[in-house]
């Protein structure tokens, strides 16, 4: 089960405001791929090209091979789960879950019979008599999920569907979103701004930002080897700091130098150093590192995180494991060093990726 | 949502013969009037005469100055009577509210004309008030009429109107406004002129037009009450129906006199109001509250007082309408049936007609409603868009203007409807079609957009969808409507009295023609049916809406 679906040059344009000019992305049968940027960036545009909601300017998109650019929206079998729940008010439970078989002619009993496994699916078939306003948003989402798997539809599509809920529905909400993807395996694009839930539930991660693709990846490699320094600034937090690149050492000035053994052939010399918070270690003053100044610092339980100054201007952030030695006080001078194989280094002009690849 | 998407090929069909039927029963009778209104009825001829013999003759421009002395009181007192009587409804805790907003309700919706025959039973020259003065004093008072009552029967008329929409308008403002200009030191005063009069001041502006233009065109108060003082809508009236002097071409002119007049107001207000408009929607509304004593006597003297006096109309119609006549206008005080009877023997189409007509335009008016609100919010283009806004025509358009538009236009072949009923469910459609399109558009404004989308992806058409989805969620608010719309449409007189014939006549018909032959008693009764007929109606709306307000 799952259809490969292409993006192939698509152009979307709202009267002469390009939004999106050019955009490929293939997704793999059966994969969990989100699209993930800020928000304005073009997520709901590219979502909303592929279930027809949007006309499509220029370019085509495929569904196992056979482009759909011209096929309405209710003859393309897939399912889709709105930010609003969009669950019909005036049905019950088991009516909005069955409205799709409805559609499709499926009788009445087995209309029922598919749509109460679903609820069981989604856990919730305790109120599927229950009317919409009856249930939490928790409740109405996984209505609304059930109701758009229910019709075994090719594609599963969700637009930002966790962001109506509060912090900790979203996160079991995710879970489930997780776990019913695997188990019934549809292709499924998922659209977020957040970073830690597109994380946390995809296979494949596409980072976009002003209608461009900046890096496709599996989580992982997006975290640990963002493609740009927009990659790198988006997804979690993140200290750029300024270095030349000496034929493989990084020298920070201040007479702090440090090999890399990640850096690809021929890296130019001006690069920028994005160093996460716990990519950062911190030393007494004095030593080699670059000399900073601690501004504050948290106590987070599992670690400490600290606020240290490098000049006026500058501030970077650390993060580190708490133990019972005494948290650094305000004002002391410390030395920081980069942990030099986790570190990314960007092109400072182009501020793309000086990482080899395999690594 | 995503404008301008191809629009699937059933909407295109429907907006088109929706603005055919709009071109055909608005644009195309309006182009007739201000055709004719140039025509010489002599020679056929393209003149200006029409226009010149008006505005040359004093006796014609008076009549003008006339219509606006009246309607500018008259409004100006509304205004005042309708925003103190909702202001103070929403701030002082007043028992009754409810029984109060229905007799507010049904005291605007009988005709004007009821008012004013029914003050002239009381403080006419042989008014039941009058006579008891003058046997107390042993004077002779001249009676209410000309300025004095035109302007006393409207006012007490239309202020409900005003009432309604800034009810509605207090509604949505929240009270944490009012909290916060307390908290930084405003006086009560200076809460009310400074936050609260600026924020409704659209709204009151609004309704105040509506007051306008329902005072500037109707010609059954001052015909009753006005006697020597004539106005414009008089002249317009007897041109047209006079028997002595009929001039069709004549009357054209003065239809577009008054349209004219009217289309200015209208984007005066327009313009006045997009100025200083806001958008609000409360989370926590002004609360009743307790006040002291003295204040409280005073503010249920006050509404009390301003509903009895709109009220007493109705009051006396019905009282009346189960006495005896003496002689036409004298009734005894021995109850009878007898008018009732007579009623009900002489035209039994009257009440069957009434109700048949208003129901069919009803229909008419919720399924075509329901359709263009929903294709000019949902399906914007250049078409529907053009529809939406042929449909607000008839708002400025007044009934009696409508129904000489509709006698020119349907007269002949192939459309002719002169005497049937259709052309009277028509008027009433079109006259209604403003306002319920505009409570449907807020509707469906308030339904997010992705709920079609998702029935859409589950594969339904946009039609199945329109219907399964939409139509059903947009149902509550469009019946609440309807119920209101109903009430408004079986009270509509003064394009019906333009087309109506004896197999057409209505019950507002009934009233006025009943008045006009001096047939009290009868007049009473249908008067009192028709009252019947709307208080119920609006009992049941609160019970199916749950509400406590009403807009119309
Ligand atoms: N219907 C529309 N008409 C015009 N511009 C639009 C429309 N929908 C979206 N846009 C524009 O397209 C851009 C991308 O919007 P969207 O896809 O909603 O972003 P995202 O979902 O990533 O937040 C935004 O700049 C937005 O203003
Ligand atoms: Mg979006």
């Amino acid at each position: 089960m799952g259809v490969a679906i292409e993006v192939d040059n698509v152009i979307k344009r709202y009267g002469d405001h390009t939004v999106i000019n050019g955009l490929s992305l293939d997704i793999k049968p059966g994969e969990f791929f989100t699209l993930l940027g800020p928000s304005g960036c073009g997520k709901t545009t590219l979502l909303r090209m592929i279930i027809g909601f949007n006309t499509i300017e220029g370019g085509e998109i495929r569904v196992d091979g056979q482009v759909i650019n011209k096929i309405p929206t209710n003859r393309r079998n897939m399912g889709m789960v709105f930010q609003n729940y969009a669950v019909f008010p005036h049905m019950n439970v088991r009516d909005n879950v069955a409205y799709g078989l409805k559609t499709r002619k499926v009788d009445k009993a087995e209309r029922r019979r598919r749509a109460d496994e679903m609820l069981k699916m989604v856990k919730i078939d305790q109120y599927a008599d229950r009317m919409p306003a009856q249930l939490s948003g928790g409740q109405q989402q996984r209505v609304a999920l059930a109701r758009a798997i229910v019709i075994q539809p090719d594609v599963l599509l969700m637009d930002e569907p966790l962001s109506n809920l509060d912090a900790k529905l979203r996160v079991e909400m995710r879970n489930v979103i997780k776990r019913i993807q695997h188990q019934v395996g549809i292709t499924t694009v998922y659209v977020t701004h957040d970073q830690e839930e597109a994380l946390s539930v995809s296979d494949r991660i596409a980072v976009m930002h002003d209608g461009v693709i900046q890096q496709i990846d599996t989580p992982k490699r997006i975290y640990l080897r963002p493609a740009n320094e927009f990659v790198a600034g988006f997804i979690g937090l993140t200290n750029f700091l300024p270095a030349d690149n000496d034929g493989g050492t990084l020298d920070f000035g201040c007479g702090y130098r440090v090999p890399v053994t990640t850096l690809r052939e021929g890296a130019q010399k001006a690069v920028t150093v994005a160093a996460r918070p716990e990519e950062i270690t911190i030393h007494p003053a004095g030593e080699p590192g670059i000399p900073g100044e601690i501004r504050s610092s948290v106590f987070l339980g599992t670690s400490t995180h600290y606020f240290v100054a490098l000049n006026a201007e500058k501030e970077v952030e650390v993060t580190v494991p708490s133990d019972l030695s005494d948290t650094l006080a305000d004002g002391t001078k410390v030395a920081l060093r980069i942990l030099p194989d986790k570190v990314n280094i960007f092109n400072r002009e182009s501020h793309t990726s000086l990482i080899r690849e395999g690594v | 949502m995503n404008k301008r998407q191809k629009i699937a090929p059933v909407w295109r069909v429907l907006t088109l013969i929706v603005l055919a039927l709009f071109v055909i029963f608005v644009v195309y009778p309006l182009i007739l009037i201000l055709y004719r209104s140039i025509l010489d009825p002599k020679t056929n001829s393209i003149t200006m005469e029409n226009f010149t013999r008006f505005f040359t003759r004093k006796y014609y421009t008076n009549t003008l100055k006339n219509s606006f002395k009246v309607t500018v009181v008259a409004t100006l007192i509304a205004a005042t009577l309708g925003l103190l009587m909702a202001y103070i409804t929403r701030q002082v805790k007043i028992r009754g509210t409810k029984t109060l907003n229905i007799l507010i309700v049904v005291s605007y919706l009988s005709p004007p004309f009821i008012g004013a025959y029914a003050w002239i039973q009381l403080l006419g020259r042989n008014g039941i008030i009058t006579g008891f003065f003058n046997k107390l004093f042993g004077i002779q008072l001249p009676g209410i009429y000309g300025f004095a009552g035109i302007v006393l029967v409207f006012s007490l008329q239309s202020f409900p109107l005003v009432y309604m929409y800034v009810c509605g308008a207090l509604e949505n403002l929240d009270n944490s406004l009012n909290e916060a200009a307390e908290s930084l030191g405003a006086s009560n005063f200076q809460r009310v002129t400074g936050i609260i009069l600026p924020l409704i001041l659209p709204t009151v502006l609004a309704s105040s037009l509506l007051v306008f233009m329902r005072v500037f065109s109707d010609f059954g108060t001052p015909m009753l009450i006005g006697e020597g003082y004539r106005t414009f809508p008089v002249v317009l009236y007897n041109q047209f129906m006079g028997e002595v002097t009929n001039d069709n071409y004549f009357a054209a002119a003065l239809c577009v006199i008054i349209l004219f007049i009217t289309l200015v107001f209208f984007f005066l207000q327009r313009w006045i109001a997009q100025r200083h408009s806001y958008s609000m929607s409360a989370l926590k509304p002004m609360q009743p509250r307790e006040v002291r004593p003295l204040s409280k006597a005073l503010c249920y003297l006050f509404v009390y007082g301003v509903v009895f006096l709109g009220m007493l109309p109705q009051v006396t119609v019905i009282i009346t309408s189960f006495l005896k006549e003496s002689t036409p206008g004298m009734f005894t005080n021995e109850f009878s049936l007898v008018n009732y009877r007579t009623i009900f023997s002489k035209n039994p189409l009257v009440i069957p007609n009434t109700y048949l007509f208003g129901l069919c335009a009803i229909v008419l008016v919720v399924v075509i409603g329901t359709l263009i609100s929903y294709l000019s919010v949902r399906k914007r283009s250049v078409l529907t868009s053009t529809v939406d806004t042929l449909t607000m025509l008839p708002y400025i358009i007044p009934g009696s203007v409508l129904g000489i538009a509709f006698l020119y236009a349907f007269a002949k072949p192939p459309l002719a409807l002169t005497g049937t009923a259709a052309i009277i469910i028509v008027a009433l459609t079109v006259r209604r079609m403003p306002y319920t399109i505009r409570s449907a558009t807020a509707i469906v404004g308030q339904i997010s957009p992705s709920i079609e989308e998702a029935s859409i992806s589950l594969g339904a058409s946009e039609v199945r969808s329109f219907g399964e989805i939409m139509v059903p969620m947009m149902m509550p608010g469009v019946i609440a409507g309807a119920i209101m719309s109903w009430v408004t449409v079986i009270s509509e007189l003064s394009s019906s009295i333009m087309l109506y014939r004896a197999s057409t006549q209505t019950l507002t018909v009934s009233v006025y023609t009943e008045v006009i032959r001096d047939c009290f008693g009868n007049a009473a009764a249908y008067s009192t049916v028709l009252t019947a007929t709307s208080v119920l109606s609006m009992l049941l709306f609160f019970k199916l809406t749950g509400k406590r307000s009403i807009s119309v």
